[in-house]
């Protein structure tokens, strides 16, 4: 008896048509004048916000007024100089712990100005839950990360790995988590963060 | 340049026509005129229509009486063996003629697009390369003048999904892709035409053929959606390039007594004017 | 039943059908203006449709390359012919790891094999975590939408729902209040899921790995807390290149709800250490709709749900009238193809005006391909045989000049003259709510001849 594989493989074999090229994925994508504009404006229309900062010093100064992080009294941050840090991953017995935890910050690579993503993995993050379980998740993410849209994102974007060589886990992520599952009306903060931010460091 | 099809000369009318037909570049030109069976039986005025605004312009139009349907009911219901012989009897009839032109998008895009497989292939390109909507012909092959006489009304126009989607007479809302909306330039220049802005310009009536009796229920919902639209933007006239959505959409303002009149865009462009408004 | 029967009784509700007509608009309205911001939007399309019909074309290569490039991560490739076969390998998997709760995200597939009553036959507790499906799964209902699964439902209902469930206030329905207790509710069941499933959007078969896309974090949640994952795909999902996502990223949240992207897009590529990864590959007739040179397309199926949102007929009939796993025009052209008897009906559902055509992002033509059903429907006579007597009748009527001239003066005289109750009643499907048209003395060919004389 061939194997389902083998059964599956075969009837796709037979009857997949013939060859047809496979396109270029070329064209001439959108600009925008003002990128950085367009991002903090993608992702306020989206009830998240961006900043565009020079400093770790000017991230602290924006946290420090944002009342979700001034009522904060759990604090994991994996940004070196952003945030005070109660919650340490290594410290934790699974990634259950992180139940409760108010503010996340966390670096991702790049920043995606047509839809206001950002690229995270978590080669340099020890439970990814992380990113879903808080309550507010702050990224910080390198100005030179911007582009303009994902054409130009996975044109620069490597699949994460881990030291050991194993692939990690990686997620555009735009906002915070939202539905509109009861009659079309959005409510941010579904299952995951209700808030987000993301700053662009100069 | 062609002439404008209400031209201003004191000749009668078959005087202009004769003029016409000896002088410009058409005459030689013979048209079949393709008037859709329901056409033919329920609204015979829009047929006429159409035949005076080609005669206008000096076209040398034939009506083939052998000519029935283009088979379209019995290939939309899937039933090709049935359509096979209509449609070889369209080809037939029409064969003749440089071009065939008819009031109707969804009955040309029938015969442009949804032939294959029922007549012989070189036919199919043949026939499908000379049929034209009415419009479409006016704007695309005669390249007319739109004309300019009075209609004072507030028009809602209805865009007919065949000519829409198949024929591809105008822009559609789905889409990104620029087109010239072939029946509207055609209206646009008549005297006090007010065009209505309707919140859904382009969607579907629910005629859909056997689905109008089939799918009784959603038909007509989606017909008095269709109607109350028109109606909180104004509308006095309600036209389209299709009869069969306007037989539906008549059908339930008559029913219901609303005011509104219904009119084929070839009657408009006659120069008939609305019943009642 | 027939679409036609179920769309009448949802119709008989006019206010309720409106009511779900406009909430659908909106969708399709907001999906208009995501696609307008885009100058390339057309030729994203394209793009797209011939990526997909590319990997149709050399399927069985791709899904080697993945299955090699999966595993060469850690991931533990499962093939399935059929939704029984992947079903059983599902359950054998939880078993195995003693598993009794499952957090389970949107997944069409996992409903096109019914797996959570299989699942629950065998003393697993399955927690669909998407809001909307954790709703239609309290109701006892399938999913009415693709995209929106309680799309039907409304606020005040769910309020109710999750009054008897949650012990939320009775009489409260906010949105914001009841999608709190949703969360509040949900988190706790993932902090106690002893395993995750998730549906797979797209799987890249130059890396070996898929992408998920959700906008409320639940297929996330799901598959980093517990530490099995598993994740359930139709072997159609594949895509050849990771850059070839970004066509789809642009396309897929646009099209579904007019959003620029999901809020959440994850990559998976790996177990994550110390846990477990598993793709179930399934074909459950894939396979064979891929050699149907006129259906194969309906294979490149993103499942965005806009031609859901924009058909006319969906919109005012509900997802429920189509007894099928997936609605609206993609499952009327997918659902004959698993059962024509059974969705005989489907491909009639549409009126084709062809609006799905041109607002699939992945270019399936799909009212043509509906057209193309009711042909195969009728060679295979199961169209209504009342309806394919009337099309042989005319058929022979049109055939003949002399007949049908003469057909049509009678009926003409007929309409003219028969008393009203006679043209308007239960069998006159047309008059119900309709006039007839008006019968006029002459047709257009008398008229023709008369003006000639
Ligand atoms: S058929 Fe096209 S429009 Fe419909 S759900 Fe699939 S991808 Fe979207």
């Amino acid at each position: 008896m061939p194997t389902s594989r083998e059964q599956i493989l075969t009837a796709v074999r037979a009857n997949q048509p013939p060859a047809t090229p496979v396109p270029q994925v070329k064209g001439t994508w959108i600009e925008y004048d003002d990128i950085v504009g367009q991002f903090c404006g993608l992702l306020k229309s989206i009830g998240s916000a961006g900043y565009l900062v020079d400093s770790l010093d000017q991230i602290n100064a924006t946290l420090a007024e944002l009342p979700a992080y001034q009522s904060a009294t759990r604090i994991c941050s994996l940004v070196p100089g952003v945030g005070d840090s109660s919650v340490h991953l290594d410290s934790l017995a699974r990634a259950h712990e992180l139940d409760q935890l108010d503010i996340a910050i966390v670096n991702a690579e790049l920043a995606v100005a047509e839809n206001g993503a950002v690229w995270i993995s978590d080669a340099a993050i020890k439970y990814r839950a992380l990113l879903f379980m808080a309550e507010h998740l702050i990224v910080v993410v390198p100005a030179n990360g911007l582009v303009p849209h994902m054409h130009a994102a996975y044109d620069r974007l490597r699949l994460p790995e881990f030291a050991d060589g194993r692939k990690a886990f990686g997620a555009f992520i735009s906002g915070p988590s939202k539905t509109a599952d009861i009659e079309q009306s959005l409510v941010i903060g579904a299952q995951g963060p209700r808030s987000s931010a993301v700053f662009l460091l100069r | 340049m062609l002439p404008d099809y209400h031209w201003e000369c004191q000749f009668t009318p078959a005087i202009q026509l004769f003029l016409l037909r000896s002088v410009h570049p058409w005459r030689l030109m013979r048209v079949g005129l393709f008037i859709p069976c329901y056409i033919d039986q329920l609204y015979p005025d829009v047929g006429l229509a159409t035949l005076e605004v080609l005669e206008s312009h000096g076209l040398d139009v034939h009506y083939p009486p052998a000519q029935t349907c283009c088979g379209q009911p019995m290939a939309n219901t899937g039933c090709n063996a049935d359509a096979k012989p209509v449609a070889q009897h369209f080809l037939t009839t029409f064969e003749p003629y440089d071009y065939v032109v008819g009031p109707s998008g969804s009955c040309v895009a029938m015969v442009r697009h949804h032939y294959h497989g029922l007549i012989d292939e070189a036919a199919e390109h043949r026939l499908a390369a000379k049929t034209f909507e009415l419009c479409e012909f006016l704007v695309d092959v005669l390249k007319v003048t739109p004309p300019r006489h009075a209609f004072p009304y507030r028009v809602g126009l209805h865009q007919s999904c065949h000519g829409l989607r198949e024929l591809r007479l105008g822009p559609c809302t789905e889409a990104q892709v620029s087109r010239v909306n072939k029946v509207r330039v055609l209206l646009e220049g008549l005297q006090g035409i007010e065009f209505c802005n309707l919140q859904r310009p382009d969607e579907c009536c629910g005629f859909g053929g056997t689905f109008a009796v089939a799918e009784e229920a959603v038909s007509c919902m989606m017909g008095d959606d269709r109607i109350a639209d028109h109606q909180q933007a104004g509308a006095q006239v309600m036209t389209a390039g299709d009869m069969s959505c306007l037989m539906h959409l008549e059908g339930l303002i008559r029913r219901q007594r609303k005011p509104l009149a219904v009119m084929h865009v070839a009657q408009i462009l006659a120069g008939r004017q609305p019943q009642q408004v | 039943m027939s679409h036609a029967t179920l769309a009448t009784e949802f119709v008989a509700d006019r206010k309720r059908a409106a009511w779900h007509d406009s909430a659908l608009w909106f969708v399709r309205s907001k999906r208009d203006k995501c696609a307008q911001a885009l100058p390339e939007w057309e030729s994203l399309r394209e793009i797209a449709s011939q990526i997909k019909q590319h990997t149709s074309s050399r399927l069985a290569e791709y899904l080697e390359e993945f299955e090699r490039n999966a595993t060469a991560n850690g991931i533990q490739v499962h093939w399935a012919r059929d939704a029984a076969e992947h079903n059983a390998i599902v359950l054998r998997l939880l078993q195995e790891r003693n598993v009794k709760l499952l957090a389970k995200s949107k997944s069409m597939l996992t409903e096109e094999c019914h797996l959570n009553p299989y699942l629950e036959k065998h003393g697993i507790e399955v927690v669909d975590t998407d809001l909307g499906e954790r709703i239609v799964q309290w109701r006892n209902e399938p999913p009415s939408h693709i995209v929106l699964p309680a799309i039907h439902i409304k606020k005040e209902e769910v309020g109710e729902l999750f009054h008897e469930k949650l012990g939320t206030i009775a009489g409260e329905f906010q949105p914001e209040y009841l999608t709190e207790a949703a969360r509040v509710h949900l988190r706790q069941k993932f902090l106690e899921a002893d395993a995750g499933l998730t549906g797979v959007n797209f799987a890249i078969a130059e890396t070996g790995g898929f992408v998920v896309c959700t906008n409320e974090g639940n297929a996330d949640l799901g598959a980093s807390l517990p530490s099995l994952h598993i994740a359930s795909m139709g072997i159609e999902k594949l895509i050849p290149k990771l850059h070839h996502l970004g066509v789809f990223l642009r396309l897929l949240a646009r099209s579904a709800t007019g959003q620029p992207i999901t809020t959440y897009s994850s990559h998976f590529h790996a177990p994550r250490l110390g846990g477990e990864l598993h793709v179930v590959l399934v074909d459950n007739g894939r396979s064979k709709l891929l050699a149907s040179e006129e259906f194969r397309r309906s294979l490149n199926c993103i499942r965005c749900g806009a031609c859901l949102n924009t058909c006319p007929v969906y919109r005012r009939s509900g997802g429920h009238s189509y007894e099928s796993p997936v609605a609206g025009p993609i499952g009327s052209v997918l659902g004959p193809a698993r059962d024509a008897a059974k969705n005989a009906s489907l491909p009639f559902a549409c009126t084709l005006c062809g609006s799905c055509t041109d607002v699939c992002p992945v270019k399936i033509p799909l009212h043509h391909q509906l057209l193309a059903w009711r042909k195969e429907l009728a060679d295979e006579k199961l169209v209504p045989a009342d309806k394919r007597f009337a099309m042989k009748m005319a058929g022979l009527l049109f055939r003949s000049p002399w007949l049908y001239a003469t057909a049509g003066r009678v009926g003409r005289f007929a309409l003219r003259f028969a008393p009203r109750w006679l043209v308007y009643n239960r069998l006159n499907g047309w008059g119900r709510q309709r006039e007839l048209p008006p019968a006029p003395k002459k047709s257009f060919r008398q008229l023709f001849r008369e003006r000639k004389k």
